[in-house]
């Protein structure tokens, strides 16, 4: 069997192309369940004010488990916004990872392409490590990736909708452009968006509610890390072209 | 005076340094980060930065989410 290259974004060597996000999780055991189920190596966390009491669970659990940070900064408005809230993170979490997002609106939660695109110079400049959310337009991904972005994560359909991808013709569009690795990030429902994610070309998925909202998030995880391997191992061998007409694959009398 | 921390009044000495503040609120040191009036103070400088009526203390941590 063709081996696989492992993912390298920043530089950074990754062998799950799973990399789960921690938000929705009922409580902090079926969120580990779940983390180890899936075998990322690479999870997402939010900024937010500090109880004044101190303490952060998810970090203490994430730590424990050697499971690298990827901070985000949800819930911005703004490139200043973001910008500031990656150079808190920066400080909180030595770690110069970040994923850039910045929400246009409440309802839809879709990027603001304009301030993504400055914030990511912004954040480019001062050395970070960049994993941009958006949208999935080809040419802003491509001006992403001009800007700097160590990796550039268009959704398939907005946060937390489970809609699946709504637009893989220009999945494939960005992922057959790009010189960065393209992370499919939002809107996965279940493991067929998983793997058609990859079967498209994305280098890896990006999912959380998928699986800390499923009924059973430890077997939804391990439906997306097999989902995420078969969809990479189907764009590996090639698939048959698609045809109109059928065409007989017993021979002739 | 009084300084605005996460949003929220509090009363502090006139001279009580960044450090001196997070000390009194019990706040880890590690996995949080603090910016003063939109500007993040690295650790190293929590105890040279002295707060000033009306500054507005921002500290966040990492939770769930995204």
């Amino acid at each position: 069997m063709t081996s696989d290259d492992p993912l390298v974004i920043g530089g950074q060597k990754l062998d799950s192309r799973l990399i789960i996000g921690t938000g929705g999780a009922t409580n902090l055991a079926v969120l580990e369940r779940a983390l180890v189920e899936s075998g990322t190596e690479l999870t997402t966390v939010a900024m937010r004010r500090a109880d004044v009491d101190g303490g952060s669970g998810v970090l203490d659990l994430l730590r424990r488990l050697g499971i690298s940070l990827l901070p985000n900064t949800a819930g911005c408005r703004s490139a200043a916004e973001a910008v500031l809230t990656a150079r808190l993170a920066r400080e909180a979490l030595e770690t110069d990872w970040i994923k850039l997002e910045v929400h246009a609106d409440d309802r839809t939660l879709l990027p603001e392409p304009f301030e993504t695109l400055d914030a990511a110079e912004q954040l480019v400049a001062d050395g970070f490590t960049v994993l941009a959310y958006t949208n999935d337009d080809p040419v802003l991904a491509l001006r992403l990736e001009e800007a700097g972005c160590a990796a550039v994560m268009p959704l398939g359909a907005p946060i937390g909708t489970g809609l699946g991808i709504r637009n893989p013709h220009n999945i494939e569009l960005i992922t057959s452009r790009a010189n960065v690795p393209i992370v499919l990030d939002a809107g996965i429902g279940t493991a067929s968006d998983a793997a058609l994610a990859m079967e498209l070309g994305c280098d890896a998925v990006l999912l959380s509610t998928a699986v800390t909202r499923a009924e059973d998030p430890e077997r939804m995880a391990a439906a997306m890390r097999n989902a995420v391997d078969a969809g990479r191992l189907a764009r590996l061998a090639g698939r048959i072209p698609q045809r109109f007409w059928a065409q007989a694959s017993s021979p002739p009398r | 005076m009084d300084v605005e921390v996460n949003g929220e009044e509090r009363e502090v000495a006139e001279g009580t340094t960044l450090a001196r503040l997070l000390e009194q609120l019990g706040t880890a040191r590690r996995g949080v980060a603090v910016a003063v009036d939109g500007t993040v103070v690295t650790r190293s400088e929590w105890q040279d930065v002295v707060l000033t009526d009306g500054a507005k203390v921002e500290i966040l941590t990492a939770v769930q989410g995204g």
